[in-house]
């Protein structure tokens, strides 16, 4: 009896050496599904609207952005939910023409007429701020939009 | 010389480094897919444009002022008897459809509507004309938005189970994903032009 309790063992310890492979493989995951910010927000990140009927925006390179929303900086702008950012600029909607005509710019001209301009606009601006740049885009011919939502349950 | 094996690099750390840009690639992910509410505009007119006439029942109108309040065909109302009403007046089939192309439509016989005569013709005909305030707050206008894209979604999904026996949303994936079926793409034409989405946006109030 006693040639068995003589064979005391702990808990064996687990092999840890596959590890870093595991923790490799999940990081290669985030960076490669990671996409960073291009353009740094000069407004507060807008409190987007529900919706129940939001459809996903599909390729990406055809989407041109337009940011509404309360400025970071209040001295100089004033506290309103109504500032546009352009790009990684705040401009007015006389400068939306000029901004989609750069961005068709950037794709080839097959592509041009599936561009979609997404307004990322903030719950508490104002539609008036909207309908100006809807008049602008309208003047450009930049039909398609999408107003930014994110998907409610119904 | 004393022939030196070479030293081990001890890998035991290399987990905890892994962990590290791990953890940082979490933190700054944001894995959200852009979605939103999609919208066509429709094109600029020409300055000589005259509008064509539409028959007062045929519209739709919904006001709403810059304290986020509903008037719906001159009463007010609640956003959340929005779509029911507006799926009343669409459904309504209470005279002929348009002439599309030389062709009259003829009256809705799919319509479930009360076929009054103070409502809407056709849904074809029936147009929801939307009118904001400049002040009117973007949520409040987007729920509008969306409730009445959601009424015509609701009687677009009940016509496609009565005549195809699947909802809408998977008739029209199903032919997302086979493009050249072209039975699927009648289907779906179909339906949408039983119920085409007409919602205009009028000229705003109060320029400010």
């Amino acid at each position: 009896m006693s040639k068995f309790r003589k064979k005391k063992k702990g808990m064996p310890a687990v092999n840890t050496a596959s590890l870093p492979d595991i923790v490799f493989m999940l990081l290669f995951f985030f960076m490669v599904t990671t996409t960073m910010r291009e353009t740094e927000l000069k407004i507060e990140n807008p409190r987007l609207p529900n919706a129940t009927e939001v459809k996903k925006l599909e390729h990406k390179s055809l989407v041109s952005t337009i940011y509404i929303g309360k400025s970071k900086d209040a001295t100089r702008h004033g506290t309103a939910y109504n500032r546009i950012q352009l790009n990684d600029k705040i401009a007015t909607a006389n400068d939306v023409p000029a901004f989609i005509i750069n961005e068709r710019s950037k794709v080839s001209e097959a592509e041009v007429p599936y561009m979609t301009t997404s307004i990322k606009a903030d719950k508490e601006s104002n539609v008036g701020t909207i309908i100006d740049i809807r008049l602008k885009l309208r003047d450009v011919n930049a039909l398609k939009i999408s107003y930014s939502a994110s998907k409610a349950a119904e | 010389m004393a022939r030196r094996e070479n030293p081990e690099i001890n890998a035991g750390s290399m987990a905890d480094i892994a962990f590290l840009l791990l953890i940082f690639f979490l933190v700054t992910t944001t894995m959200n897919v852009d979605s939103g509410v999609s919208k066509k505009l429709s094109e600029k007119p020409p300055e000589d444009y005259v509008p064509p006439v539409i028959k007062e029942k045929n519209i739709f109108e919904v006001n709403i002022n810059r304290n986020n309040e509903l008037l719906v065909e001159g009463s007010r109302m609640d956003i959340d008897e929005l779509k029911d009403a507006a799926i009343a007046f669409i459904d309504n089939g209470g005279g002929d459809g348009k002439i599309d192309e030389g062709e009259p439509t003829g009256p809705c016989n799919y319509c479930k509507g009360e076929r009054s005569i103070k409502s809407s013709d056709h849904p074809n005909k029936a147009i929801i004309s939307v009118q904001s305030d400049r002040g009117t707050e973007y949520g409040t206008y987007l729920k509008v938005q969306n409730e009445l894209i959601r009424a015509y979604s609701d009687l677009r999904n009940i016509l496609s189970k009565e005549r195809y026996g699947i909802p809408f949303p998977e008739l029209e994936d199903s032919y997302k994903d086979d493009r050249a079926n072209l039975e699927l793409k009648k289907k779906v034409e179909d339906i949408k032009t039983s119920y085409p989405e007409i919602i205009s946006d009028s000229e705003p109030t109060s320029s400010n």
